[in-house]
């Protein structure tokens, strides 16, 4: 069980971190989501030990870690570009968690062997990480966090640099992997599907503090912020009548007989659907409408739009 | 307090070795009779004979740094990018030129139809130091990541745009530091000066030299603080334009920057640049070689077998196989010194602020006089610690000479390292210093063996302040070739010229093993 | 090995006892039991290791060699160490720099037992301070061979050389740099003498041989070695500045003639001494090494091993020494004193004279 309270980190005069509440308990997968800039990096570098704490208190199972060197924390962290040392071959890399904890050399060759096979790398021992692909190389860095059994696993954009394809392939093993473990699991993205598919709970972070926590259904169903709306992709207007209000895409329909009338301004083609942007006539505004089944309005074409009150939230003032 | 530490090391070594010898025989020379006379320092200063020999010693170590970076910065291209066979035993040769005594390329050259000139001069400072600028430059330039020029070139810029703005930035730590040490030795230059300049052309090394050895000691020290300052104003300078780099450069494996050779451009470059640096630098070489085979009534082994019988019956003889081991044993203790001194100095001037002050101490050795220096060691090591005629003083003065190699070498490494990798190897669960064994020290490993290899190559030829060293009778093979010249005799010039054709071979067998040492203990990289 | 494990006390303390255990080392090596003396000599000092060990098989006196550049750097480094001596025999001051050694007062006077047996022209220190072994003769060589190919006679004095038919002839080294320089200088300045009022003397000369193209270089070896056309592979000039013991040098194979010869008028006379240094802690040791350095065994083998000649006039000369070598019979010659007193001075005025 990690909890963290009320932690700020400052950078030069900045607050990268600021009062921030988070937890994650035995077994549970956290996703920390939000742009680049808000400060996820930096709560991670901050639990590992690696930035200094300006204020507030991280507990491991109630105790205070501060003044616990990394090296001493315990803590598995995946970092962004992996940072395998290049002087090593595989093996060396993930083996080298086992060597700092003093573990037999036997015992070492062996583990390191079985997490190797466990994220799908057996063969690849004596391999150089220069040689490696990216998808090799990221599993190699998470052969490497996991091999010395953290009590908490951190993964920085795991999945960042890879092709589509790949990360969908990956974010589905991950997800195996983190509950045939059954470790706690705090995992930093800016990738929404990403954060909704792996985690329990997902944090959603805004310049270094969370706007929203829940399960990945809640965060998803009801923003709490119109920031967190945004970041989801959904509309925020005033255009409703029922004050601020957030919109899902998918809850505006194209008809004849709708509430709001406005232009198509922009169309674009998501496999499944395409997606819109409505300039409305009349407010300095636009509206992005999903549209799954029909064919769409070309660009130029006024339109209407109805909007389906269960995928209407609104927001606080 | 761990930096501390670090700096411990150096700063006892040289301040014992070097700082102390060099400000005792200063002192001798002008507190003569317990009280300060400044008038030599006066008589100096206003010696209008001597500002021109100080603008001659300037001139000619600025330009022969010039000329020496012009050749050898393409060499370190070819050899840092270009793959091909035989590149491991280029780059051994490359350093042959850095062991042979001065009286013998300076006969090779004289041998090539150079006579005694400025030009002879700078071509032998440039035959000198290629190697240093091509390992020190190279080393570094093998492991830059070549798509930063690739994405220039997409950028726009033109071949010459790409290597003035994005490789020369890149590379200039590096550059810097080898063209100071160039700088250093050709403006303390000595037997280059006297064999190939003529009778009178004068440095401000013979200078001292011609002062120190007439015993006059106040002058010999007057000059000497007028080239300590010298060197320590260039030393600043060069650090300065240095700057400080807190960036870590991604740095590649050096198997991946090289690329095969391909075409004909390629090709061109290959056999346009190695040719060059063949003509330069291997020409005098094949002369001794063939020298050292011609008896004059064929070619054979005469010479060398001479090495074994000429005057087999004397005290003066040695064995070559002896000569050879004296040089290695000696070698070996100077890396070894240069290696444990200059390594936690490299760490210091890496990572902390006023590293760059403890950078140009460490190179001061190179800008002072190799005569003061061995003075020096004479009166400041008295009884009751009494090291004067102590054979460790030999590869003590090759580990001074060495060690800003080493640190020079490896400071932009260890720079360079990214702080990620440490961070990793933290959360794994490795304490400050297993992080520094198991992180740093494998990485700075491969700058600090090129520095060793220049250690050894050091020692191997001989360096300056040991030849004013009382020594008892250990002779190294540089020794054995003096010997050999001091000599009249066709039989002793063949066999001097035998003994540094061993010399040669010693060397490139050195550096081959060297760089196999380097590449086993970090694999590819 | 780890720097960074240790506390900057424990640094410091290994610091120290590596220095301590080195010096340590050093002194022990140093003074060997039961009596080792010390002999610090230049670079060419040389004998057979027969002779050597016959020293040690009569004394039970054990000599290890110090060497210390040539001659010059000898005597620096025993004047400057002469508060804590770093031999107890000094072998290889000349007599163009024993004042300077005399007048520093780091030898201990000592009058050899075979001193009677030394000519009374070498006996150069009344006070036995330093006590003469071998002399030897800086002279012009030729190369007689060139000479006759190119029909010419061959110059016979020091005048010659400045001659219109010696042009470019001769090559010598800078008295600054060389131990064959500064004896062939002092030649010229026993020969001419200082200048006087209406001109003439040893610049006068030298302004002369260097209208004649004489040609300076930095060292015997590059002399011998790249310009001696009997020294050299592609020598240029027959003439250079040498020893009279250099001839046995070119001898041809079958044995019978040499190459070089000696202009025997050209000849500067150097004695070589040695001399218990002061201060030394094995005194009688050191004495012995002198009386053996004048013993007949270790004065026949001079010749052979260092190309001089032995001090004593009843020795025997090797065979080739006998054939080839010409001893000049009237060298040139000059006080010590007066050497030491202007050398830097001629110094400074035969390079304004030659080379500026």
């Amino acid at each position: 069980m990690l909890e963290v309270r009320g932690l700020s980190v400052r950078y030069d005069d900045s607050l990268a971190v600021d009062g921030l509440d988070l937890s994650v308990a035995d077994r549970e997968v956290v996703c920390v989501l939000g742009p680049s800039g808000s400060g996820k990096t930096t709560l991670l570098r901050a639990i590992a030990g690696l930035e200094p704490i300006a204020a507030g208190v991280v507990l491991r199972d109630g105790a205070d870690l501060a003044g616990v060197p990394p090296h001493r924390r315990g803590l598995g962290f995946m970092f962004q570009e992996h940072a395998l040392f290049p002087h090593r071959d595989v093996i060396g890399n993930v083996a080298f968690g086992l060597r700092m904890h003093r573990l037999p050399r036997d015992q070492v060759a062996a583990r390191a062997r079985e997490v190797l096979a466990l994220v799908g790398l057996d063969g690849f021992e004596r391999r150089s990480v220069r040689e490696l692909s990216g998808g090799e190389r990221q599993r190699v860095a998470l052969a490497r966090a996991l091999a010395p059994e953290p009590s908490l696993l951190m993964l920085d954009e795991p999945l960042g640099a890879l092709d589509r394809a790949l990360r969908d392939d990956l974010a589905r093993e991950l997800r195996h992997l983190f509950e045939r473990l059954g470790i706690a699991v705090l995992l930093v993205t800016h990738d929404h599907d990403e954060a909704f598919a792996l985690g329990d709970r997902v944090a959603v972070v805004h310049d270094g503090h969370i706007e929203q926590i829940g399960t990945p259904v809640d965060v998803w169903r009801q923003p709490a912020t119109e920031f967190v709306a945004r970041f989801l992709g959904w509309n925020v207007t005033d255009a409703l009548g029922a004050g601020r209000t957030a919109v899902r895409p998918d809850a505006l329909r194209v008809t004849a007989h709708g509430q709001l009338a406005g232009r198509v301004v922009e169309r674009t083609f998501h496999r499944d659907h395409f997606l819109i942007r409505v300039a409305l006539s009349g407010r300095d505004e636009t509206l992005d409408v999903a549209i799954h089944d029909t064919e769409p309005p070309t660009i130029g074409e006024t339109v209407r739009l109805a909007v389906d009150p269960e995928g209407l939230v609104p927001l606080p003032r | 307090m761990r930096r501390l530490a670090l700096w411990a090391i150096p700063v006892a070594f040289l301040g014992f070795f070097f700082v102390y010898p060099v400000v005792t025989i200063i002192g001798r020379g002008l507190w003569p009779g317990g009280h300060l006379d400044l008038s030599p320092v006066a008589d100096v200063v206003t010696n209008p004979s001597l500002r021109s020999v100080l603008w001659f010693t300037v001139w000619q170590a600025a330009v022969s740094t010039v000329l020496t970076l012009l050749v050898a910065l393409p060499t370190a291209f070819v050899l840092a990018r270009l793959r091909f066979r035989g590149r491991s035993l280029v780059r051994a040769l490359m350093t042959v030129p850095f062991v042979l005594p001065t009286v013998v390329v300076a006969s090779s050259f004289r041998a090539l139809g150079f006579d005694t000139s400025i030009v002879a001069i700078l071509l032998a400072h440039v035959f000198f130091n290629v190697a240093v600028v091509v390992r020190t430059v190279g080393g570094l330039w093998s492991h830059l990541d070549p798509r930063q020029e690739d994405a220039a070139r997409v950028l726009g810029a033109n071949r010459l745009r790409v290597f003035t703005s994005i490789t020369i930035p890149a590379l200039r730590p590096a550059i810097l530091a080898a063209a100071s040490i160039v700088y250093l030795f050709c403006f303390t230059s000595f037997g280059v000066i006297l064999i190939l300049g003529g009778s009178g052309r004068a440095t401000l090394e013979t200078e001292i030299f011609r002062q120190a050895t007439q015993l006059n000691l106040p002058t010999a020290a007057a000059l000497s603080i007028a080239q300590l300052l010298a060197t320590v104003a260039m030393l600043v300078v060069a650090g300065r334009l240095q700057g400080r780099r807190d960036v870590a450069m991604d740095l590649q494996p050096a198997i991946e920057t090289a690329r095969p050779i391909r075409g004909r451009g390629d090709r061109a470059l290959l056999i346009g640049v190695l040719g060059s640096a063949a003509v330069l630098l291997g020409t005098p070489i094949a002369v001794l070689i063939v020298r050292s085979f011609d008896t004059g009534t064929g070619f054979g082994f005469g010479f060398y077998r001479a090495l074994s019988s000429l005057r087999a019956d004397s005290v003066l003889f040695v064995p070559p196989v002896e000569a050879i081991g004296n040089s290695l044993l000696y070698a070996t203790a100077a890396t070894v010194l240069a290696l444990l001194v200059g390594g936690p100095a490299a760490f210091a001037v890496a990572r902390s602020r006023r590293g760059g002050t403890l950078d140009v101490v460490l190179a001061l050795p190179l800008g002072v006089s190799a005569v003061m220096v061995g003075f020096g060691f004479l009166i400041a090591f008295d009884p009751p610690v009494d090291l004067r005629s102590s054979w460790v003083l030999v590869p003590i003065a090759h580990a001074l000479v060495g060690i800003p190699f080493v640190v020079r070498i490896a400071v932009p490494v260890i720079r360079s390292i990214d702080p990620r990798l440490r961070e990793a190897a933290a959360v794994l669960g490795a304490s400050p210093r297993t992080i520094w064994r198991e992180v740093d020290l494998p990485v700075a490993a491969r700058g600090l063996m090129v520095g060793a290899g220049f250690a050894f190559a050091i020692s191997l030829g001989e360096f300056g302040a040991t030849a004013f060293i009382a020594r008892p009778d250990r002779p190294t093979l540089p020794v054995v070739v003096f010997r050999l010249l001091g000599q009249p005799g066709a039989q002793n010039f063949g066999a001097a010229m035998a003994a540094s054709t061993i010399l040669v071979v010693l060397t490139v067998a050195a550096m081959l093993g060297i760089e196999r040492l380097r590449a086993s203990e970090l694999g590819a990289f | 090995m780890s720097f960074r494990r240790m506390s900057p006390r424990r640094v410091l303390t290994f610091v120290v006892v590596v220095c301590l255990t080195v010096g340590a080392l050093a002194t022990v090596v140093g003074a060997r039991e039961p009596v080792t003396i010390t002999l610090i000599t230049h670079d060419s000092f040389n004998v057979s290791k027969s002779v050597l060990r016959a020293f040690t098989r009569s004394t039970g006196i054990k000599v290890r060699v110090l060497r210390a550049g040539d001659a010059g750097q000898v005597l620096n480094q025993a004047i400057l160490t002469k508060d804590h001596p770093l031999a107890d025999v000094l072998y290889g001051v000349d007599n163009t720099y024993l004042s300077r050694g005399l007048n520093n007062a780091i030898f201990e006077p000592y009058k050899a037992k075979a001193l009677d047996t030394v000519p009374a022209e070498y006996l150069l220190d009344a006070r036995h301070r330093a006590t003469p072994i071998d002399r030897s003769y800086v002279c012009v060589n030729d190369d007689k061979r060139w000479f006759a190919d190119h029909n010419l006679a061959r110059p016979t004095s020091l005048g010659d050389l400045t001659l219109p038919e010696y042009r470019g002839l001769l090559v010598v080294e800078n008295p600054a740099t060389s131990s064959t320089g500064l004896p062939f200088l002092l030649a010229t300045i026993a020969e001419f003498g200082e200048a006087e009022a209406g001109g003439g003397g040893w610049r006068d000369y030298w302004s002369r041989l260097r209208a004649n193209d004489v040609l300076v270089v930095d060292g015997w070896e590059q002399a011998w070695y790249e310009h001696f056309t009997a020294g050299a592979e592609n020598g240029d000039r027959p003439l250079v500045v040498s020893y009279a013991s250099s001839p046995p040098a070119t001898v041809n194979k079958a044995g019978t003639n040499a190459r070089a010869g000696t202009l025997l008028k050209s000849c500067f006379e150097q004695v070589e001494f040695a001399g218990v240094l002061r201060g030394t802690e094995h005194p009688s040791a050191a004495r012995d090494l002198i009386d053996f350095m004048l013993s007949k065994r270790f004065q026949e083998d001079v010749p052979g091993q260092m190309y001089v000649f032995p001090v004593r006039d009843d020795v025997e000369l090797p065979a080739e020494f006998a054939r080839f070598v010409e001893v000049p019979s009237d060298p040139l010659a000059l006080a010590s004193d007066l050497i030491d007193e202007n050398r830097d001075r001629w110094i400074r005025e035969w390079t304004e004279t030659v080379l500026r």
